[in-house]
Parts: C-alpha cells; sequence; structure tokens
C-alpha cells in the first residue's frame, strides 16, 4: 500500500513547473474579470483545442489508434446537449455529464467492429464512421436536419440569469473541462494503466507476451477518449449556442486540424500535444489576415516535421535536453 | 511416463506458411527445474517453436501442456500470467521507456499485480543481470549487448517458472560469456525449467540437462549433450551448415 506520505512525495513535488502551471491557470480561471469576449472566446477555443489534441494524441500515439473520426464523437456530445435539453427539457449542467456517458456508449458500439481493422483501415472506418454519424443527423426534422437548431432560451437561461455570469460559468465549464482533461491524461500515464499505455506505444509485440492485454487497453483509451471528446464537443456548442450537422461532424476542425497540431508538436508525448496546440493557435492568429495561407505553412511545417523529425518538435527538445514538462517517467 | 510430472510437454506440433512447413511433428516433454538446449541451423524452426509455446502463433496440429493443464487454446497473455517468459532474439525494447521502466512492465503485468509491489523485482532482476547501473537510460539508447540483457531482465521479472531464451549469448565477450552462464544456472538452481536455443555451443552445454536438434521444422534427434553432440547425424547436419558458430 502507499502512505499518503509517499504519494505527497511522489506526486507533490512542488517544482518550478508545477508553479508555473498553476499561475498560468489561475489566471485563465480568472479571466473573465479581466478579458474582453473577443479574449473569452479565443482562449476557451485554444483550451478546447488543446484538450482534443492531447486527446487524439492518447489513442493515435499512445494506444496505436490512428482515428480520423473524432469529430462523430464531438459531435455526439454536442447534439446530446442540444436534444436533451430541447426535448427532455433536462438542464444544461445534467446534459453535459449525459453528453459525456452517450458519446463513450458510442465509442463502445464502435470499437468492436472497428478494432478488426488495421493501421490505414482502420483510419478510413473511424472516418466511415464518422460520416454515417453526421448524415443519421442530417436526416432527422425534429432536430433541424441539415440546417441544425438552436438552444431554447429557457435552457440558456437555466444556465444563469444574467448574460455576464452565464458566459463566464460557460468559460470555465469550457476551459474547466479542458483542463481536466490535460489533467485527466496526465494522471492516467502515470498510474499503472499509462504504464501499458507507453509499452504498448513502443512495442505491442513485446507488450502483449509481458501480459498486457492490447485489446482492453485500447478499448478503454478508445471509449474514454471519446467520452471526453463528446463531453468537449458538449461544453464547446454550449457556448456556440447553435448547432448544426456540418459543423458538430466537421472532419476539419475536430480532427484534421487536430491532427496537425499533434504531428507537429511531437506524437507520442504529452508534451507534443499542448506545443503542437500553442504552434497552432499562434501560426493561426498570426496569419490570420492572409487567410488560408496558414493553413499552407502548417501543411509545411507537418511535412517537414514528418521527414526530418518523427517525434515532433518536443521530440526533438526531448532528445538534445532531456527536457519533460510533465514527467512520467518511473524512478526505482 | 514422465506425462504427468512435465512442466512443458508438446505433442505432434505442427505449423506451416503456405507450402512451407517450419514446425513439422515436433513432440518434446521437459521436468520441472530441468534445462533443455535447441540447437539446428538457420531457418530450422527454432524460433517459431518459441511462438507456439508462448502462444504468439497458432499451431496448425499438436497441443501443450504446460504445469499438467492443456494449454493450447490460451492466448500469449494469459500463457505470459501462467508463467511461460521469453527473450526475443531481435531484441524489443520499449525504447521510449528508461531501463527500469521496461524491467516494471514486465513484473507489473505478467502477474496482474500493481506497479508498488512489482519495484523490488523490477530492481532485482536488472541488478542480477547488471543492467542497475544504467537503470535511467532509456531503453532505445542502448547498444545491443545491453538490449540483450534487457530482454533477460524482462524475462526474470516477470518471475517465470518456464523461461524461453532465444539466442542471448550471441556477440558476448568470454568474460560476459562466463557471467551469463552463471546467471542462467543460478536461474536454474531458483528452480526455473529452462528452454533455451543457442548457438554458442560451449555456453549452452554447460547449463542444459539435454539437447533437441531440429532440422527443416523436424525434430531429428533428442538426448544428452554428450550423446548428441557425439552423433554423427547432428555433426554432418549441424556443422555441416553453421560452421562458424560452433566453436565449442
Amino acid at each position: 500500500m502507499t502512505t499518503l506520505a509517499e504519494t505527497t512525495k511522489r506526486y507533490a513535488r512542488p517544482d518550478a513547473r508545477a508553479l508555473v502551471a498553476l499561475l498560468l491557470v489561475l489566471a485563465v480561471v480568472a479571466a473573465p474579470f479581466w478579458a474582453g469576449r473577443a479574449e473569452l472566446r479565443l482562449f476557451s477555443e485554444f483550451l478546447s483545442f488543446l484538450a482534443l489534441a492531447v486527446l487524439w494524441n492518447l489513442l493515435a500515439g499512445y494506444a496505436g489508434l490512428l482515428s480520423v473520426g473524432q469529430q462523430a464523437f464531438v459531435g455526439l456530445g454536442g447534439y446530446a446537449l442540444f436534444v436533451l435539453c430541447a426535448h427532455a427539457g433536462l438542464s444544461p449542467y445534467l446534459a453535459i455529464p449525459l453528453a459525456i456517458v452517450a458519446a463513450g456508449a458510442l465509442a463502445a458500439v464502435f470499437a468492436p467492429l472497428l478494432f478488426r481493422l488495421d493501421g490505414a483501415y482502420f483510419a478510413v472506418g473511424t472516418w466511415v464512421a464518422a460520416e454515417t454519424v453526421l448524415l443519421v443527423f442530417a436526416m432527422i426534422p425534429a432536430l433541424g436536419g441539415g440546417a441544425g437548431m438552436s438552444l431554447p432560451a429557457a435552457s440558456v437561461k437555466a444556465i444563469a440569469a444574467g448574460k455576464e455570469l452565464r458566459e463566464s460559468i460557460i468559460f470555465w465549464l469550457v476551459t474547466g473541462l479542458s483542463l481536466a482533461t490535460l489533467l485527466g491524461a496526465y494522471g492516467l500515464l502515470r498510474s499503472r494503466a499509462g504504464l501499458a499505455l507507453m509499452a504498448v506505444r513502443d512495442n505491442r509485440l513485446a507488450a502483449a507476451s509481458l501480459g498486457i492485454d492490447i485489446w482492453r487497453t485500447r478499448f478503454v483509451t478508445y471509449v474514454i477518449v471519446a467520452a471526453m471528446s463528446g463531453g468537449l464537443g458538449a461544453v464547446i456548442f454550449l457556448q456556440k449556442l447553435r448547432i448544426s450537422p456540418s459543423a458538430a461532424f466537421s472532419l476539419n476542425d475536430w480532427t484534421v486540424m487536430v491532427i496537425f497540431a499533434v504531428v507537429i508538436g511531437g506524437i507520442g508525448r504529452l508534451e507534443g500535444a499542448v506545443i503542437g496546440a500553442i504552434l497552432y493557435f499562434l501560426l493561426r492568429e498570426m496569419m490570420a489576415d492572409l487567410g488560408a495561407i496558414y493553413l499552407i505553412v502548417l501543411g509545411s511545417l507537418a511535412i517537414l516535421v514528418m521527414l526530418f523529425s518523427r517525434k515532433g518538435l518536443w521530440g526533438l527538445v526531448e532528445t538534445r535536453f532531456g527536457w519533460s514538462l510533465m514527467p512520467t517517467e518511473r524512478k526505482p | 511416463m514422465m506425462q504427468s510430472t512435465a512442466a512443458i510437454e508438446a505433442t505432434g506440433l505442427s505449423k506451416s506458411y503456405g507450402a512451407l512447413a517450419v514446425t513439422r511433428d515436433v513432440s518434446f516433454a521437459l521436468e520441472p527445474g530441468c534445462a533443455l538446449g535447441i540447437i539446428g541451423p538457420n531457418g530450422a524452426g527454432k524460433t517459431t517453436l518459441f511462438n507456439l509455446l508462448t502462444g504468439a502463433v497458432r499451431p496448425d496440429a499438436g497441443s501443450i501442456r504446460f504445469a499438467g493443464k492443456d494449454i493450447s487454446p490460451t492466448d500469449a497473455r494469459a500463457r505470459c500470467r501462467m508463467g511461460i517468459s521469453r527473450s526475443f532474439q531481435v531484441p524489443q525494447p520499449f525504447s521510449g521507456l528508461t531501463v527500469f521502466e521496461n524491467a516494471l512492465v514486465a513484473a507489473t503485468f505478467a502477474q496482474g499485480i500493481s506497479e508498488q509491489a512489482a519495484r523490488p523485482q523490477a530492481e532485482d532482476a536488472l541488478r542480477r543481470t547488471g543492467l542497475w547501473p544504467k537503470t535511467a537510460k532509456k531503453a532505445g539508447e542502448l547498444g545491443l549487448l545491453d538490449r540483450k540483457r534487457l530482454e533477460l531482465a524482462r524475462a526474470i521479472a516477470t518471475a517465470p517458472k518456464l523461461l524461453l531464451l532465444d539466442e542471448i549469448a550471441g556477440g558476448l565477450t568470454d568474460a560476459e560469456c562466463v557471467e551469463l552462464i552463471q546467471l542462467i544456472r543460478s536461474i536454474k538452481e531458483s528452480g526455473v525449467t529452462i528452454i533455451w536455443i543457442e548457438h554458442v555451443l560451449h555456453a549452452l552445454l554447460s547449463i542444459v540437462d539435454r539437447v533437441m536438434v531440429l532440422d527443416f521444422g523436424q525434430k531429428i534427434a533428442e538426448g544428452e549433450p554428450r550423446d548428441i553432440m557425439q552423433s554423427p547425424e547432428v555433426a554432418a547436419i549441424y556443422l555441416g551448415l553453421d560452421g562458424e558458430n560452433t566453436h565449442a
């Protein structure tokens, strides 16, 4: 058994990294008091993107599940929130956890089918599955079909009566869930299941022969990642107050851009997703006036990274300097 | 018959890839605590036999009993949990993890215990294989020799009942080889049953109780090491095809 003292010793080492992270988190949480509406939007967009990057990285970088269909779960989470609020009259506070469960359940249904496919076939399979979900939602008249739907005023008011407070609360929901995702992923990698996941990442053959259940490791990862993606989808669209199939199940927004960010930052390293998300947003904001050029720059950068540093920019830093922002290493 | 007391017993194992039969009707039995050496030219089906025993590959025919239980339908993971452990001929490290973490993975998941409970065993396995000074190194940074050591360390860390060693002595200096022999002897003396594929015959013969010779997927001889090495049939096939490795 681990004593409390040991746990504290292992996890609560106060160092510069933790301190900086804590200050950053505090600054973000306090953002509604010092930032304008545009900044709040940008912050929550950034943090939810960061969370999606962390999740996709767990999936592709660690579990070896190269999914191109994560938009299925983001969209389902968003729609679950809207349907539960508009048609079942639930409060958004209750609908968000249910959206998480719904996305996880969909993943649990998809997994046994998709896991029969390997590598590129799995990627295509996840994409097809996501497109199917999109088509299903676009065909339901009660949900506005292809045009989508708005969140009813009553549900919006259920969050908070005043507009200002409401926007702050939604901001805290988005950032809270995003930070929880990041911390959750970190906690996962430091747990026993995380050790299995890193072993599977590095060598599947050896992992299987040393007693790791690869199917189960992948299944659990897939379902958890989908569930969190669904939760993020719910709060992302709660902030937008409107949802449509093309926005909810956007391949570009919820998967392709995320893949770019993770590949550039460093696949298979937690820090890689963080660095990649930061780079992506910097590029996007710096080149906002140039239109789609940032996409060309982003694409070229991704290709360069894939050619010259397959572990991404963080991989370069890690090999060169041995740095680690979120250490998961077990010390004897 | 030794049937009831055998630690591991294979009966009529066969495996083909298309028209190529890599294992043909191989049977053997090994008593607990004994060591069996497997020799044969390259491509004789030695590693395939290990894959069949660990469950990495399914046989087309035949059955395997381990500690009195038919494990033919059991998958690789479950066989590992039962105490069958192997080292890979081509090292398969977890490159992004440290040497310690590599051993920790083995000790943790092969026995289904907590990381905390697995730590002493991981440490012990690294000390016994001489990897302890490099414990904080990433496995991907190790040289070939240390990668082979790590294979052995991980296999020991699983606390095996049956240890399958696949060519771990190749490329060692004489001094290192002596160390390795001592290590394997100590593992054997602790009651672990061992099957060892090895081209470095003097190392193999100083440990094993019996030798089995494979050629073209078939068992062509089995017996006391001395008898086997003196058999003209074995000498012709084995020495003829693999002369440079037989400096016994």
